[in-house]
């Protein structure tokens, strides 16, 4: 996948997207758990088959599941993520995903319009002309990849907490889910949702926000992994059930708080 | 009085209990949530490498790609923090700790090396460590210790930013915790290699005696 530009060693570039490639899952892998060779002496020393596939996978998915619970609870709603001086940013800012940037979505501005649904009193949606009138608040934080590297960004736009209660959603809803441009989709925890730092995201390093890293609304999380942070953002849902996400369904951890 | 001396362990003729069953059993449970996390950490590593020069073939990883080597070790580090636990705990408590590993004299060690080196270290009596060996066990659990708090710093640097903070930052706690990792599996190296050497020495972790 993409990555910061002071580069870490080791990694090319160019070749970023074939790296993103090659992480993804074999389509053909029912079990990816399956054939883990290192585990097949330990087998043999235990006496007991644990790297059975569907019971291993089922198994770590529950255990998985717990985590979820578990970083529910060490989550302080009151906990700000650090914040960086300018000369902090990471130049340029890593343009991330599991496509080529070329491939990310291309969205006319003029016609953009932000879909609102679920447990909203106001459902109407919203322009960008809209969206930039309101009130702007800024941070400079880490973005942590679930790879491990991590690029420090500045990000400007509307409190998500606010903007929740200027359209009468219900706060007491469980979850918030978002649908992104390119098909990409991500469900976050309502705690989340309502953290100071989160910010449904209109510019980068005060300009407009560019193709690569969202246009035109990204969701900025600075206390999730990057994948929790969707891009090309064209629809938010309040609602009680979770829907998933585009990694989390394929095996990362569905909390995935920092 | 330790636990060790109020346990009613059944002492045949075969001899002394060596290793009382609190430590055979954590041993092992260790040894396999230790290979756990180290081979699904390796998989996990590959996704954004710290060294050009070193990567880790998935053979000898777990988890086959990024997302299910993540769920090993978020798995896996249950049980080797909550074992660990048991162990440091029961360790202190029962005086083990500083009955077999202490003191650490440095001329000792210098003495047990030198003669390791050239063969001539004694196991006759396997109930008392020697000196290098109470160095590279003690070495190690700081070690497991530098692992546990780095990786919880690297897991959550926002909730726990102090600790990542103690680590020198979220960058460089990735190296803190790969150097500890190193770290062990030099130790299991060198730990294993001896076991095999000196098989009574494993027979006793396996029998107690």
């Amino acid at each position: 996948m993409a990555r910061q530009r002071k580069p870490i060693p080791g990694v090319d570039p160019k070749s970023l997207i074939k790296d993103a490639a090659k992480l993804l899952p074999d389509q053909s892998r029912r079990f990816f758990l399956r054939g883990a060779a290192s585990l097949g002496a330990l087998a043999t020393l235990t006496g007991c088959d644990i790297i059975d596939g569907p019971t291993a996978e089922s198994a770590l998915r529950v255990i998985s599941n717990f985590n979820d619970w578990v970083q529910a609870r060490i989550f302080n709603p009151n906990t700000l993520a650090p914040e960086y001086p300018e000369s902090a940013i990471t130049r340029p800012f890593p343009f991330n995903a599991y496509y080529s940037e070329d491939e990310a979505p291309e969205i006319d501005g003029d016609t953009y319009q932000l879909e609102i649904g679920g447990l909203v009193d106001n459902k109407k949606p919203w322009t960008l002309p809209e969206l930039n009138k309101l009130p702007e608040v800024s941070q400079i934080t880490r973005h942590v990849c679930v790879e491990g590297w991590s690029a420090i960004g500045s990000w400007q736009g509307v409190r998500l907490s606010d903007f929740l209660k200027m359209i009468g959603a219900d706060t007491t809803a469980k979850y918030v889910w978002f649908q992104c441009a390119e098909g990409y989709s991500n469900t976050i925890d309502m705690p989340t949702a309502l953290h100071p730092q989160t910010q449904l995201t209109l510019k980068f390093d005060h300009k407009t926000l560019p193709t690569a890293y969202g246009f035109p609304i990204k969701i900025r999380i600075p206390t999730k992994l990057g994948f929790k942070n969707p891009k090309y953002v064209t629809a938010m849902w309040v609602q009680n059930n979770d829907a998933g996400g585009y990694w989390e369904n394929q095996g990362y951890n569905w909390f995935s708080g920092q | 009085m330790t636990l060790e001396a109020t346990s009613p362990v059944v002492m045949p003729a075969e001899g002394p209990v060596i290793h009382p069953i609190w430590v055979r059993v954590t041993h092992w449970i260790n040894a396999l949530a230790i290979l756990m996390m180290i081979a699904s950490g390796w998989q996990v590593y590959d996704a954004s490498p710290l060294f050009s020069f070193i990567y880790f073939p998935s053979q000898i990883a777990l988890g086959e790609w990024l997302g299910g080597a993540l769920l090993w070790h978020f798995a896996a580090m249950w049980l080797l923090v909550i074992n660990g636990i048991v162990y440091v705990t029961l360790g202190i408590a029962t005086g083990r700790f500083r009955r077999k590993f202490f003191p650490i004299r440095p001329r000792e060690v210098v003495r047990d090396l030198a003669a390791a080196l050239r063969g001539k270290l004694s196991h006759d009596d396997l109930s008392v460590y020697n000196a290098v060996q109470r160095l590279l066990y003690v070495g190690v659990i700081l070690a497991a210790v530098v692992i546990v708090f780095s990786g919880l710093s690297i897991w959550k640097p926002v909730q726990f930013k102090y600790l990542t903070d103690f680590f020198g930052g979220y960058d460089f706690a990735r190296y803190v915790h790969f150097f500890a990792m190193a770290s062990i599996v030099g130790f299991l190296a060198v730990h294993v290699a001896l076991a095999l050497l000196v098989p009574k020495s494993l027979r006793a972790m396996i029998t107690g005696r």
